[in-house]
């Protein structure tokens, strides 16, 4: 037999398209390190209980071509503890006060072993992914208030925003220490809405479950309902037609295309262009329709199964161009306003390195001159070799805002592609494997970022674990760190920029 | 004394309070429903912000725990200011009630003091929005403020006086001083200034819901029922109050410059149709234009300022 180390060895030499690395939790922060700094990406890190011992999986992908190593590590039930990557990978850090507070696995030397998902007035100890966790005990109603950490000095003051907002927003309380007009610290406080998602998901049938994925984030419905079908594809050993393929991807845009629009519009209307907002709202109605005409649901649910895909209709070319003449004539409109670029330029940046360091996904990441997409780095539908990720490296709100608008632009050219291919508009392979028991995973680039889910399938297709990341847990750190002298009215503008889900992130 | 000549000058004065108060909230549906309208959206019914008004009254009164009289106080100082300058101000008339104590410089001043009240109000309560709203409408205000006195200067200088009556009658009885670079350049900047002291595009967004980005509305978050009532009726007042003595500068035109019922009525309707006219023009300029970041805003105030000196140094030279 032969050790870690070896087997590690020849993991970073020839990069296989998918290897399981089962070691001890000796091993584990050494052979972490040396997959980070082989370019591997810590995408997810989730805990699944088993009959004996709680298993701890850790993925780490990379790509192109689509490479997933899985790092398999038991730990005790009695007092499950594992030693903290949060040293070597900011990311791995929040995955581990996640398990900490869900499973109750204490990560040993984490600089900050304090609760990340369950508030101050959760009953202590008790933690509510545990199969063996019980009732919920009642909430606290003495728990102590949340240790803000307090900015000294002179002229500083606090500004308390939330978790209830004016806007049709959801729930995220936002403490600012401003001097003057500067914000000098924010913290934002999320899981205001945890909803037990992954919980829900244990027990069920996979193929049912699907219509759950769906909602784990209202506007990613495909984003999420793809990574989860790709995810049970693989455990169950589905063969997904390249046709199957073409019309989900055809699913993925118009979800990138209705979400972009709206954004452009709200970024505007957060500076007071209202102009360019009721231009964008007028074309993201039409793209809601085009939506229900393809799969009979304006926000696209319905449209992916387990095994392919099935539409109702494909767009016509001659409305996708339509929608481009009204997309650009709509992005001119914001270029042209001098003081809605003015307000955009250098505000609240985010560079390159803090943005690596954090490990920031999606439209953020681009904008910060990270060129990561998941549609180029873990394809899976032959895409036209011209298609690039949109990329922009002063990471301000200009960069996010025009990040959107040449995505959107993409999105319609791939569109055009897919529509120009010819097939029937309903392609699911038979679920012949559905008895068969395994895991998988699947990362797909949603509107937002990238993806990604695991899941656990037993036999009978019933669904024993699926561990959700969507890219906003990741990036919603560095939105404080992006806010570093910026003023306190350019902060709702800021946070539109980012425009990071509750939903996913709380889960 | 007789009792016309007692009754007539109550008359005017009441007019003009009510031609100020309601016509003010009109003139704010009137600008709201152009700009949806140039937006593509139906937008509400012109009468809309008399129908708020009316409903916040019929409100139960709700106020702060910790508020103190600062806070109940302010929006009927907020009213009153604004009543006692709309009847002494030539706005239907030149030959409005107590005319002589019209000054422009007092006018401004006493217009200021329902802005402090505001202000004092908003720290009254004790929230952090209040206390930032505050603080961002007195950094406007103290720069606006010096740049208004001025651009009155370079208006009085001509004239010799500041009294308003006269500076409106002397449009009328010489219009090449209308015409005159001192006080075309003044007028420039006052209307600046009226944008910034309104809470207009672009120094503040009066349609916004983001509180951080506020300025005048994160002063009366804490306002609510008949208190809000009067707080809305007292700020469309100085709104359309404001652009009454800004369009009777620049065209007098039409004001009633004779004692009369009927040289009233058509001063009444001229008033209207010149304030309309103005408020069009600053809600289709509100339709493409954005808000400024809130530490340009210094920068356009700042060119208020220099256009209003520019036009005295144009008034004391250009004789």
């Amino acid at each position: 037999m032969t050790t870690v180390g070896e087997q590690l060895e020849l993991l970073v030499a020839t990069r296989p398209s998918r290897a399981t690395l089962r070691l001890p939790a000796t091993d584990l922060v050494a052979t972490a390190s040396t997959l980070l700094a082989a370019g591997y990406r810590l995408a997810l890190i989730a805990a699944v209980e088993t009959p004996g011992p709680i298993r701890i999986e850790y993925l780490f992908t990379d790509g192109p071509p689509d490479q997933r190593i899985e790092l398999e590590v038991e730990v005790d039930r009695g007092s499950p503890r594992i030693p903290s990557l949060a040293r070597v990978s900011f990311p791995a850090g929040r995955f581990e006060r996640e398990m900490r507070d869900l499973f109750g696995i204490e990560p040993i030397g984490h600089p900050q072993p304090r609760p990340l998902v369950l508030h101050q007035h959760w009953a202590p100890g008790w933690h509510p992914m545990r199969s063996d966790a019980g009732p919920q005990p009642p909430m606290l109603s003495d728990a102590a208030p949340y240790p803000f950490v307090r900015v000294e000095g002179s002229g500083v003051y606090e500004i308390p925003v939330g978790p209830v907002h004016a806007g049709l927003i959801e729930p995220g309380h936002f403490r600012f220490s401003v001097v003057g007009e500067t914000i000098v610290k924010m913290k934002a406080r999320l899981w205001f809405v945890h909803k037990g998602i992954e919980r829900l998901f244990e027990g069920r049938d996979a193929t049912a479950a699907v219509a759950l994925a769906e909602k784990i984030s209202g506007d990613t419905a495909v984003g999420h309902c793809l990574a989860y079908a790709q995810a049970v594809e693989e455990a169950l050993a589905i063969e997904v037609t390249p046709r199957g393929n073409e019309l989900r991807a055809v699913l993925l845009e118009l979800e990138r295309l209705y979400n972009h629009v709206a954004d452009v519009g709200a970024l505007c209307n957060d500076a007071g262009f209202g102009l360019a907002n009721a231009h964008a709202l007028t074309l993201r109605e039409q793209l809601l329709r085009l939506n229900e005409s393809v799969t009979g649901h304006r926000l696209l649910r319905g449209g992916v199964t387990l095994g392919g895909a099935s539409l109702v209709s494909l767009p016509q070319p001659d409305q996708l161009r339509e929608v481009g003449d009204h997309v650009r004539r709509l992005t001119d409109l914001a270029r042209s306003n001098t003081i809605v670029m003015d307000r955009f330029t250098g505000t609240a940046t985010l560079s390159a390195e803090q943005a690596m360091e954090i490990g920031v996904l999606g439209v953020v990441a681009r904008a910060s001159g990270l060129c990561f997409d998941a549609r180029s780095a873990h394809p899976f539908v032959d895409s036209p070799v011209t298609f690039r990720p949109a990329c922009r490296d002063t990471g301000d709100v200009l960069a996010r805002f025009l990040v959107r608008c040449d995505e959107v632009a993409a999105s319609l050219d791939l569109l055009s592609d897919y529509v120009a291919r010819t097939g029937p508009l309903t392609d699911v392979s038979v679920d012949r494997g559905l008895t068969s028991a395994g895991h998988g995973s699947g990362i797909v680039e949603g509107w937002r970022g990238t993806i990604v889910h695991r899941v656990e399938v037993g036999p009978g297709g019933m669904l024993e674990r699926v561990k959700v990341v969507d890219p906003s847990f990741l990036t919603w750190p560095a939105l404080p760190v992006a806010l570093a002298d910026t003023i306190v009215p350019d902060f709702p503008l800021a946070n539109k920029s980012f425009n990071l889900s509750y939903a996913g992130n709380d889960l | 004394m007789t009792g016309g000549q007692v009754l007539a000058p109550i008359l005017v004065a009441g007019a003009q309070i009510v031609i100020v108060g309601v016509g003010g909230l009109l003139l704010l549906g009137l600008m709201r429903k152009l700009r949806s309208r140039l937006e593509g959206r139906v937008g509400p019914p012109i009468h809309q912000p008399l129908l708020n008004v009316r409903k916040l009254f019929r409100k139960q009164r709700v106020r702060p725990e910790e508020s103190s009289w600062v806070f109940s106080a302010a929006p009927v100082v907020l009213v009153a200011t604004a009543v006692v300058v709309a009847a002494i101000s030539p706005l239907a008339t030149t030959r409005p009630p107590l005319g002589r104590s019209a000054d422009f410089f007092a006018i401004v001043f006493v217009l200021l003091l329902g802005s402090a009240a505001l202000a004092l109000a908003a720290l009254d309560t004790g929230t952090p929005f209040g206390g930032m709203g505050s603080s961002r409408a007195m950094t406007i205000g103290a720069i606006a403020e010096p740049a208004l006195l001025v651009a009155i200067l370079a208006m009085s200088i001509p004239a010799h006086t500041s009294n308003l009556p006269v500076l409106v009658r002397l449009g009328l009885t010489h219009p090449q001083m209308i015409a005159s670079p001192g006080r075309i350049l003044a007028l420039g900047s006052f209307a600046i200034i009226i944008l910034a002291e309104s809470g207009r595009l672009p120094v503040d967004n009066p349609s916004t819901h983001l509180e951080l980005t506020m300025i005048h509305e994160a002063m009366v978050l804490e306002y609510a029922g008949p208190d809000l009532a009067l707080v809305a009726t007292g700020e469309a007042m100085r709104f359309s109050l404001l652009l009454g003595l800004l369009v009777n500068l620049l065209a007098p035109w039409g004001i009633a410059d004779r004692p009369g019922a009927v040289a009233l009525v058509i001063g009444i309707a001229m008033l209207a149709v010149k304030v309309a006219l103005a408020g069009v023009c600053i809600a289709i300029f509100e339709v493409f234009t954005a808000k400024l970041r809130l530490f340009r805003v210094p920068e356009l105030l700042a060119g208020g300022f220099v256009l209003a000196v520019l036009g005295t140094v144009t008034a004391l030279v250009v004789r």
